[in-house]
C-alpha cells in the first residue's frame, strides 16, 4: 500500500458535491501536485486529508493507518503538517519565536511549566538550524506580521517542518506572490523535497512551479479526477488540454 | 537560568522598588490601605490577564472567582476556624475547584459566546450569595469576623491592627503569585498559550489540544483571581454579594485594557489608576464613574495598547 492512500473520497455539502470519488496514491518521498481550475475542489480535498472536514464517503490512510475519526490536531502527531492558502503564522511574535513554539512542541514540552536545562541547547540549536534552512536568520528578530508575503510563507513552511512531519501538505504556497518570491519559495520546497526526502503534496496555481517541482500531478475538475501522471504526460494529455491547460499553455 | 539581563529586568525592578517602599511614601499622596487595595486589585487584574492578554480569551465573569475567594475566606474564618491562613487556602481552592468544573462546559466556546456564558455563571454565584441570607448574610454582606493575626509558632505577625504589616503580608502573596504567573508565561507551556492567542488554527495544526490548554489557562487564571478575592475580604474585613456581580468583572477587564493587556505589568498599572481615580474622584463627586469612563474611552481610542503601551513606545524612542 502507498504511504498516503486516498480511496474514492467524496464530500457533499447538502446537495453540492464538492469532491466526488477521488483516489490518489502518494509514495514515500514523492512530491505530488494537485492542480485544477478554480472550484475544482482542491482545497476541500486537502481539508479531507487533514481532517478539517469529515468524509462523506471513502477512506484515507497514512502509512497503513486509517485516519477516519482522527482529529486534525492528532493527525499532526501521526506526522501530518500543513500550510494554508492564507498564511497562518503568529503575527505579533518574532520569527524566531514562531519557530521556537513548534520546536518545543515537537520536543514534547507542550505541557512543560519550565524548560528542562538539558534541552535548552539542543532546542536553541534546532531553532537556528531551521532559521538557516529557511533563509530566515537575518530576519529572525523581526515580528512575523511585518514580513513580506514570501518571508511569511517561508516562516510558515519552516514552522511546519519544525514538527518533523512525515507528510507535508502545502495549500497554494506561492499564491499572490511576485516572481522573485515565487522563485524563492519554490527553491525552498525543492530543497526540502530533495535534501530531506520529504513527502509533499501541494496545491498550486502557478504552472511553472508545478511542472518544475512535481514528480507526479493529479488534475481535478469539478470535484472529479480528470487525469494523473508525470508532468510530461499531463502536458500531452488531450483532456487536460481541453479542460484546463488550453487557456494558459 | 539565563544570565541576568538588566534591560529585561528593569520593569520588574522598578515595580518591585515602588511596591516595597510604598508605605514610606504613600502618606504623601494617599494612605496605606489604598496601597493594599492597589496590590489586591493588581493581582486580580493580572490573574485575569493571564487568560485575556496571554491566551486571548475574554472572560466577563471573573468576579465569580474573586467572590468565591472572598466568601471562602470570610466564611471559613467566621464559621469554621478563626485562621487567616486557612481562610486564604479555602477561598483559593474554592475558586480553583469551581473553575475546574465550569471550565469543560465553556472552553469550546469562543469570543463573545465565551464572554456571555462566563457572565451567566458569575450571576449564578451572585444570586446564591444574595439570597442565601442565613449563611452569606445576603445583601447586607457577611460581617462578624475579622482577619486574624498570623501565628507561625516561633513568631507572630499582627496583620490585624497594623496596616503596614498587613500591606507587606499582601505584598508577599502578590509577589509569589505574580512570579509563578511570570515563570509560567516564559515556559514552553506558556508559549503554547500565547500561540493560541496569536493564531488558534495554526496552534491546532501543530497538534495542540487547544480546548485543553484554554481550560488549563482558565483554571490558573481563576485560581489567582480567587486568591486576590480572599485578600480583598481580609483587607475589608467584610464581603458582600457585589464581589460576584458582573459589573465587578467589567472593572477587571477595564483595568487590563486601560493598563495594557499585552504587557505583563499593564493590568497592575490599570488597577493602580482605577483604584486611585475611584478614591480621589468619589470623594469629589458622586458621578465619579462617568470620569473613569471618560478616561477609559480616551485610552481605548487613542492608546489601544494601554498606558504601558505609551510608556514602552516612549522608552524605545
Amino acid at each position: 500500500m502507498s504511504f498516503l492512500s486516498i480511496e474514492n473520497v467524496s464530500k457533499h455539502f447538502g446537495s453540492l458535491i464538492a469532491v466526488d470519488g477521488v483516489s490518489m496514491n502518494v509514495e514515500r518521498g514523492e512530491l505530488r501536485a494537485v492542480i485544477g481550475p478554480n472550484g475544482a475542489g482542491k482545497t476541500t480535498f486537502f481539508n479531507l486529508i487533514t481532517g478539517m472536514l469529515s468524509l462523506t464517503k471513502g477512506r484515507v490512510t497514512l502509512d497503513g493507518q486509517d485516519l477516519a475519526g482522527i482529529d486534525p490536531s492528532k493527525r499532526v502527531s501521526l506526522g501530518m503538517a500543513r500550510t494554508f492558502q492564507i498564511t497562518e503564522i503568529f503575527p505579533d511574535l518574532t520569527v524566531r519565536e514562531n519557530i521556537r513554539i513548534p520546536v518545543e512542541i515537537q520536543a514534547g514540552l507542550r505541557m512543560s511549566p519550565r524548560m528542562p536545562k538539558a534541552m535548552e541547547a539542543p532546542i536553541r540549536q534546532r531553532i537556528e538550524q531551521l532559521l538557516e534552512e529557511g533563509g530566515l536568520t537575518k530576519i529572525a528578530g523581526r515580528l512575523a506580521g511585518e514580513l513580506s508575503h514570501g518571508d511569511q510563507r517561508a516562516t510558515e513552511i519552516m514552522m511546519s517542518l519544525a514538527l518533523k512531519p512525515r507528510l507535508l501538505l502545502l495549500d497554494e504556497p506561492t499564491a499572490g506572490m511576485g516572481d522573485d518570491e515565487t522563485y524563492a519559495v519554490a527553491r525552498l520546497i525543492r530543497r526540502i523535497h530533495q535534501e530531506e526526502k520529504m513527502t509533499i503534496v501541494l496545491i498550486e496555481h502557478d504552472m511553472r512551479v508545478v511542472f518544475n517541482l512535481a514528480d507526479r500531478i493529479t488534475v481535478l475538475a469539478e470535484g472529479r479526477p480528470l487525469a494523473e501522471g508525470t508532468p510530461q504526460e499531463i502536458t500531452q494529455n488531450a483532456t487536460v488540454q481541453a479542460a484546463y491547460l488550453g487557456g494558459e499553455a | 537560568m539565563e544570565n541576568f539581563d538588566l534591560k529585561k529586568q528593569t520593569p520588574n525592578l522598578i515595580v518591585m522598588a515602588l511596591l516595597v517602599t510604598l508605605p514610606l511614601w504613600i502618606n504623601y499622596v494617599s494612605y496605606t490601605q489604598l496601597g493594599t487595595q492597589v496590590v489586591v486589585m493588581g493581582l486580580a487584574a493580572m490573574a485575569l490577564n493571564f487568560l485575556l492578554g496571554y491566551t486571548g480569551v475574554l472572560s466577563f465573569g471573573h468576579a465569580a472567582y474573586f467572590g468565591l475567594g472572598a466568601y471562602g475566606a470570610a466564611m471559613t474564618i467566621r464559621y469554621i476556624e478563626p485562621s487567616t491562613g486557612l481562610g486564604v487556602i479555602v477561598g483559593t481552592l474554592a475558586g480553583m475547584l469551581a473553575a475546574m468544573l465550569i471550565g469543560p462546559m465553556i472552553v469550546r466556546l469562543r469570543g463573545v459566546y465565551f464572554a456571555m456564558v462566563t457572565i451567566a455563571f458569575g450571576q449564578v454565584f451572585y444570586f446564591i450569595a444574595f439570597r442565601w441570607n442565613t449563611v452569606t448574610g445576603g445583601d447586607d454582606g457577611l460581617t462578624g469576623w475579622k482577619r486574624m493575626p498570623l501565628d507561625f509558632g516561633f513568631a507572630k505577625l499582627d496583620i490585624q491592627r497594623d496596616p503596614t504589616t498587613f500591606y507587606y503580608f499582601v505584598l508577599v502573596i502578590f509577589v509569589i503569585a505574580v512570579a509563578i504567573m511570570g515563570l509560567l508565561l516564559r515556559s514552553p507551556f506558556g508559549r503554547t498559550l500565547i500561540a493560541i492567542r496569536e493564531n488558534e488554527r495554526r496552534t491546532r495544526f501543530m497538534g495542540i489540544n487547544v480546548n485543553l490548554h484554554i481550560w488549563m489557562s482558565w483554571v490558573i487564571s481563576c485560581t489567582f483571581m480567587a486568591l486576590a478575592g480572599s485578600m480583598s475580604a481580609l483587607l475589608n474585613n467584610f464581603v458582600d454579594p457585589r464581589a460576584f456581580f458582573w459589573r465587578q468583572s467589567g472593572v477587571f477587564v477595564i483595568m487590563c485594557v486601560m493598563g495594557g493587556m499585552r504587557s505583563f505589568w499593564g493590568p497592575m498599572m490599570g488597577a493602580a489608576i482605577y483604584v486611585w481615580l475611584q478614591d480621589y474622584l468619589s470623594s469629589a463627586t458622586p458621578n465619579w464613574q462617568s470620569f473613569v469612563g471618560l478616561v477609559f474611552v480616551v485610552v481605548v481610542l487613542f492608546f489601544p495598547r494601554g498606558v504601558m503601551g505609551i510608556i514602552r513606545r516612549k522608552a524605545t524612542e
